[in-house]
């Protein structure tokens, strides 16, 4: 899974010190610097929560002061409505690293996260009947 | 598109203005299928979750303690099912290895329901997942995988084999189909509407 994250250009046989064993060549967490969970605002992002560009973002001086992770998960939202393990999987990074840089992206006004359904409440009958036909007419 | 406003704070928002994304997991022992049925009803990716094995670092907040934490990457599978805009279902393939259990909790929160694969010839290696959702009340569905070659048993011989409660499904399937994991599906959501009916009804009643 490690292996495509390690550089440009074909590898030469037998030119890899490393292998994808050794794990990723940038320890995951360093692109948060060190940071194992979402700040202070203590979302929990669900792995199916929706992550929302919001309307009204901070301006491109604040966007440009992002890092490139930062950067890459916000095109991702603005491409598209996506949860946190589609961003996570697009953006090539574990969901726990993607939870940090949302916490940011959240904090700095970027996104917005829907919550998921509560397990709670789950959908009422007529979601479910949605569902199911959904599913039939695939 | 149009989504309402829904926090992560907010309190009760209306389904049916926003986005409504919802979580089925796919369970079972280790080479059972569970890719394939994955695949075979969604458009399919990978996915890594950075976890840590132990919570001894829990308490270290600051870069110093990074070293220390054991955290391991995990592969899964996840696929997405767009039924119309704004109501999707995501289809998780659990980890087969029972040291990966810690990823189930955080997994089966929220979850719809489970798909539990079974391969007739290892039905062993089912049982805790079975397990797993009858404890925690989580509406599942067990789906035989019908691998060519493996002797085929009647549904009830499944279901009495595992001792499923009564009124738990068991689906005969071929992950490799389309029309086939898509009917697991089906009867899966049938059967999570009807625990949930229940539920209800406990509560009034």
């Amino acid at each position: 899974m490690n292996d495509d994250s390690t550089g440009d250009g074909p590898p030469v046989p037998g030119s890899q010190w490393y292998d994808a064993d050794a794990g990723p060549l940038v320890r995951p967490y360093a692109v948060t610097g060190g940071r194992t969970k979402p700040g202070p605002s203590n979302v929990r992002f669900d792995l199916i929560a929706l992550v929302v560009v919001d309307d009204e973002p901070p301006g491109p001086a604040e966007e440009a002061l992002l890092g490139p992770e930062h950067r890459s998960l916000l095109a991702l939202c603005r491409a598209e409505t996506q949860s946190v393990a589609e961003l996570a999987a697009d953006a090539d990074l574990p969901v726990g690293v993607v939870r940090v840089l949302l916490g940011d992206l959240l904090e700095s006004g970027f996104v917005r996260v829907s919550r998921p359904v509560p397990p709670a409440q789950l959908p009422d009958e007529r979601i479910l009947r949605e569902v199911i036909d959904g599913l039939r007419a695939l | 598109m149009a989504y309402e406003r829904s926090e992560s704070t907010g309190a009760d928002d209306d389904a049916d203005t926003s986005a409504l994304a919802l979580k089925i997991l796919v369970a079972g022992g280790f080479g059972v299928g569970k890719t394939t049925l994955v695949g075979a009803v969604s458009e399919i990716r990978p996915l890594r979750t950075e976890e840590r094995l132990s919570r001894a670092g829990e308490l270290v907040d600051d870069t110093g303690g990074v070293d220390q934490k054991t955290t391991t990457t995990v592969a899964m599978d996840f696929g997405r099912i767009t039924i119309r805009s704004g109501l999707s279902l995501y289809l998780f393939g659990t980890p087969g290895q029972d040291r990966f259990w810690f990823l189930w909790d955080e997994l089966s929160q929220g979850a719809l329901g489970a798909v539990v694969l079974a391969d007739t010839r290892r039905l062993e290696d089912c049982f805790p997942a079975v397990d797993y959702f009858e404890h925690r009340k989580i509406p599942f569905v067990v789906a035989v995988n019908c691998f060519t070659g493996a002797r085929t048993y009647g549904a009830h011989d499944v279901s009495r084999a595992l001792d499923l409660d009564r009124g738990t499904p068991v689906v005969l399937c071929d992950a490799r189909d389309r029309d086939s994991g898509k009917e697991v599906l089906i009867r899966l959501v049938e059967h999570a509407g009807r625990m949930h009916t229940a539920r209800l009804l406990d509560t009034v009643g």
